[in-house]
């Protein structure tokens, strides 16, 4: 049991989704040593649910777009706590990005001129001078995300990386510099457990959503970076900035996309009455999409919602006629179908705002490198670790994210890690060799799990703390109601890390990945509550009844999460692009 | 109602069974097979089975229930369950390596195979390369593919030469490519299939097409490629 | 790319070809046969003999004969790969099918011409 073996790659990405391919591609066309490690066979990931599409101003619906509205677009979508900084590379960089993936294979949809369609999307506008709504987000159907996963897939294949598929990686590994060199990961098919040796290791495990009982996220969604860093000491940015989607099926979570309104779809209450041109006169049902959630919970609590509980609003598309419906939104009819039993051609969907995508996570620069965020807002660059993604705060999305930025996120930034380790390694990046006592630190969850005789079961404690961030931080926050949540956190936590494991054979234990899984859920659920009750603001998707408005004085900052004393701190928001002016904090209305 | 699941860790059986669960549906209702398997979970955590994104758009948990090939995720009971009955077997055709989780391995060996990735020589243009969109159209019905193995695992030629027939899932990916009107390989592609197996061992049973969850039809895709290669020939 | 040595013509799409051309072939000897036998029901063996003394109904005959080697040796090859998957054995099955499909042609051709 004590020697482990020990696999070595020059660097390893965690994660098998749209950022850790596109990492792991950059890292292999340079011929270093890489391997991708990733819990499901990659093209399982969460990326091959998004429908959308991805935003970027390649100027094809718009000749005369531009990436710097783009980038205001972005700015005040993130209620103005998006690095700046960050934003401004992902939006100029992103047409080349977005280009590299046609050359790759992805079958984008077309324009007739033969360009890559694009459609309108939420909070999309032609600059800070014209809510003219702008169309800048490239589809591929409604069937994005999997074209997208695919194609990176495919051209991984092509260049030959390696793939620990179906591998999951436990904890990080940290030598007595506080490097990170690797991870402890177990081959899920034989149950074996190695020690991954790595100097760079780049986190991608995407999203937490299921931190939530009622999310669109995949059910792998369960912030195993997140979980990882956290136990590793690393602070934690934004966290209590979750994006609720407006339209998620009602009962059922399933997503059906922003697109649907893009494409002309719009939101009915009870009365058949087009509510979002009450709370959004100019943009409608395409404003932000935190504004159109709270707009939803708001007509369903004033008694408007639809269904015999009134606890839904309807998403109207059969006005579009069948032929639009099934050429663009093949999807959506399909999901409707199965999951709402609505054929959306000839009746709507019942949808409610669902748990969709977490803005905040392991803050980090352009280049991917992990920060270690200090208690007086200044940063070290944490050796061997990096982050892109979900599981990132670039910050691109601030509080909340525009519809199709993350697609964009994964690929600009995914392609900015691998860059920066290449960089690294040339220029002869070492690292000390983990002692024996570190690799055995990175055990100690694994090891206590394995030996676990009695405690309680995995599934009756994630019901329960899905159940309880859904009820205290979802849509709507406040004080009081929180620190009930977080005295009932406590209370969880210490069942969680007291899990009990009856199965504990090797081949396929999906029981031991699953215990895995809810410890990292809990620590990600607990820096959310934590970071949402200290956040004394309403800003973006972060909405408190008791602190309704925005505070630029107090809170135009990020928040740190700190795990070692589980403080909140604050960071500054760059303010600082290279080549544009910077956007100053307006009231954001659409 | 009564589930009947096919169990085996290699660990501690002998050989395969077949366990008969009774079970209850909370308030009757139609759900998907996938949530039946976590109500199972829930009682007996040792039940191994793939699942992620649960709306039938990743393609983890292809499985046989009632004897066809589906996904866990997008099959209500209603669909499936005879007499109050269901039989839920792992994929047919590949080796279990627990319960109903099958080693892949063979199926994306034969993905690769057939190089799935766009392949064109011509410089690449400082944007992306023009597309009509009747062309895009061409690959409608092929690039939606999951990768779920149900219909290659529903085909008796792919039982029989799993090594060698490509089967429909690889060929449907193959076609997929030689579609796309931004790839220039289409000799190279056409070469490689061009053997008494990789392509022509299916004999059309359309097996795969009966029991694709996205609706596609690789037999189709197939006749295209014998096509293009009697094209190529003569 | 599979290679096979023991297939017909050791290409998939020849084989695929040989296979259509010669089911066609033997459509159209079987359809003339029954054709020909509806039309002279009361046919007895002079007419029957004259019917293969003519050329044209040899070399016919002979091409059905080949098709239906050819037909069989590929169908027979298969479903020889498909279902028996020790080589050693399977060799020797198809030498057999192939030895016997020989024998047959050579001995179909003999009666052909000694009619
Ligand atoms: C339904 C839905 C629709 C969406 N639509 C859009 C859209 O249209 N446009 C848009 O821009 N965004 C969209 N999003 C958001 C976007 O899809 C996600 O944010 C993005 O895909 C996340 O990608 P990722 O690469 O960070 O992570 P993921 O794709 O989630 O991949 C995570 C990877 O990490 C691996 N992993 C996780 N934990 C471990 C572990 N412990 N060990 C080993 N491997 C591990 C997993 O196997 C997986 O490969 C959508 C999201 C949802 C839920
Ligand atoms: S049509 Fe071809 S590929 Fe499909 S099941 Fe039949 S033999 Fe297999
Ligand atoms: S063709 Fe259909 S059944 Fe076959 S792997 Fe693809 S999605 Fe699955």
């Amino acid at each position: 049991m004590n020697e482990l073996r020990t696999l070595t790659f020059d660097a390893i990405v965690v994660g098998g989704g749209g950022a850790g391919m596109r990492a792991a591609l950059q890292l292999a066309q340079s011929g270093l040593n890489t391997a991708c490690v990733t819990k499901v066979f990659p093209t399982r990931s969460h990326t091959v649910s998004a429908q959308g599409g991805i935003t970027c101003a390649i100027a094809s619906a718009d000749p005369d777009d531009d990436w710097r509205w783009h980038m205001y677009d972005t700015v005040k979508g993130s209620d103005y706590i998006g690095d700046q900084d960050a934003i401004e590379y992902m939006c100029s960089v992103g047409p080349q990005a977005v280009f590299e993936l046609d050359h790759m294979g992805l079958p984008f949809s077309r324009t007739e001129t033969g360009r890559i369609y694009q459609r309108p999307f939420g909070g999309q506008s032609k600059g800070p001078d014209n809510p003219t709504q702008a169309a800048r987000t490239c589809a591929a159907a409604d069937r994005t995300g999997h074209a997208l996963l695919h194609t990176l897939y495919q051209a991984n294949l092509k260049a030959g990386t390696t793939f620990l598929n179906e591998w999951f990686a436990v904890d990080l590994v940290k030598n007595e510099d506080g490097a990170v060199v690797g991870c402890i990961a177990i081959c899920i098919e034989t149950g074996e457990t190695v020690y991954i040796k790595a100097k760079a290791t780049v986190l991608a495990t995407g999203g937490a959503g299921r931190i939530f009982a009622s999310t669109t996220n995949a059910l792998i969604n369960t912030g195993d970076g997140m979980g990882m860093s956290l136990r590793a000491g690393v602070p934690a940015q934004d966290m209590e900035m979750w994006q609720f989607h407006p339209t998620g099926i009602a009962g059922a979570g399933t997503l059906v996309t922003e697109g649907c309104r893009g494409e002309g779809g719009y939101l009915i209450n009870k009365d058949g009455e087009r509510f979002m041109e009450r709370y959004a006169p100019n943009s409608k049902d395409l404003a932000g999409r935190d504004v159109v959630a709270r707009s939803m919970i708001l007509e369903i609590l004033g008694g408007r919602g639809c269904g015999p509980n009134g606890d839904y609003v309807y998403l109207k598309l059969d006005h579009l006629g069948e032929e639009v419906l099934l050429s663009r939104l093949p999807g959506i009819c399909e999901l409707s179908k199965t999951f709402a039993h609505a054929d959306p051609v000839k009746e709507p969907i019942p949808v409610v705002p669902t748990c969709h995508y977490q803005m905040g996570g392991v803050a980090t620069n352009i280049g991917g490198q992990a920060l270690f965020p200090d208690k007086d807002g200044g940063h070290t660059i944490i050796d061997g670790l990096f982050a892109c993604g979900e599981v990132a705060c670039v910050s691109v999305h601030g509080a909340n994210r525009l519809g199709g930025n993350s697609l964009l996120d994964l690929v600009v930034f995914g392609r900015a890690a691998g860059i920066q380790i290449e960089k690294q390694m040339r220029e002869g990046y070492e690292a000390k060799d983990a002692s024996e006592a570190d690799i055995q630190r990175a055990m100690t969850r694994l090891n206590r799990l394995n030996g676990s005789s009695e405690g309680t079961a995995v599934a009756e404690v994630r019901k329960e703390l899905q159940a309880t961030m859904q009820l205290y931080f979802g849509v709507f926050r406040d004080g009081e109601s929180m620190q009930k949540g977080l005295k009932l956190l406590g209370e969880i936590r210490e069942k969680v890390e007291n899990l009990y494991l009856d199965d504990k054979s090797h081949a396929f234990n999906t029981a031991r990945i699953e215990a895995l899984e809810l410890q990292n859920l809990m620590e990600v659920a607990e820096a959310t509550a934590i970071a949402a009750e200290v956040r004394k603001e309403s800003r973006g998707a972060h909405a408190r009844n008791d602190f309704a408005d925005r505070d630029d004085e107090n809170w135009l900052c990020h928040s740190v999460f700190f795990p070692a004393d589980k403080t909140v701190g604050k960071r500054a928001v760059n303010f600082a692009p290279k080549t544009v002016e910077p956007f100053p904090p307006k009231i954001r209305t659409y | 109602m009564l589930v009947s699941v096919y169990r085996y860790n290699p660990e501690t059986d002998d050989a395969p069974y077949m366990q008969d669960i009774h079970i209850d549906i909370p308030g009757g209702k139609d759900i998907m097979v996938l949530d039946l398997l976590h109500l199972l979970k829930e009682k007996d955590t040792s039940l191994g089975y793939r699942r992620s994104c649960r709306e039938g758009v990743c393609g983890s948990d292809g499985m046989n229930m009632n004897g066809k090939n589906g996904l866990a995720c997008i099959t209500p009971l209603s669909a499936v369950v005879v007499d109050d009955k269901l039989v839920i077997r792992p994929l047919p055709g590949l080796p279990v390596i627990r319960d109903v989780v099958v080693d892949m391995s063979q199926f994306y060996k034969q993905y690769e195979k057939i190089k799935p990735f766009l392949i064109n020589d011509t410089p690449a243009p400082t944007m992306e390369r023009l597309q009509s969109p009747a062309e895009r159209a061409e690959l409608d019905g092929l690039y939606e593919c999951i990768l779920c193995a149900c219909c290659t695992t529903a085909c008796p030629s792919f039982w029989w030469n799993p090594d060698k027939f490509i089967g429909p899932s690889g060929l449907l990916q193959a076609y997929r490519f030689l579609a796309d009107s931004r790839d220039t390989a289409t000799h190279e592609r056409l070469s490689e299939l061009d053997d008494p197996f990789s392509v022509f061992r299916c004999h059309g049973i359309m097996n795969c097409v009966s029991v694709c969850p996205k609706g596609l039809n690789p037999t189709k895709a197939i006749g295209k490629i014998r096509n293009m290669l009697l094209q190529q020939a003569t | 790319m599979v290679t096979s040595i023991t297939s017909f013509g050791r290409s998939g799409l020849y084989d695929w070809m040989v296979q259509r051309v010669t089911a066609v072939v033997l459509l159209a000897y079987t359809i003339f046969m029954i054709g020909y036998l509806l039309f002279n029901s009361d046919m007895d063996y002079m007419q029957w003999k004259s019917l293969f003394e003519c050329t044209s109904m040899r070399i016919f005959t002979l091409l059905a004969l080949l098709s239906m080697a050819a037909h069989a040796w590929i169908g027979l090859w298969s479903v020889t790969t498909d279902y028996i998957k020790p080589t050693g054995l399977r060799f020797v099955v198809q030498s057999g099918c192939g030895l016997l499909t020989f024998i047959y042609v050579v001995w179909g051709i003999q009666i052909l011409w000694s009619v």
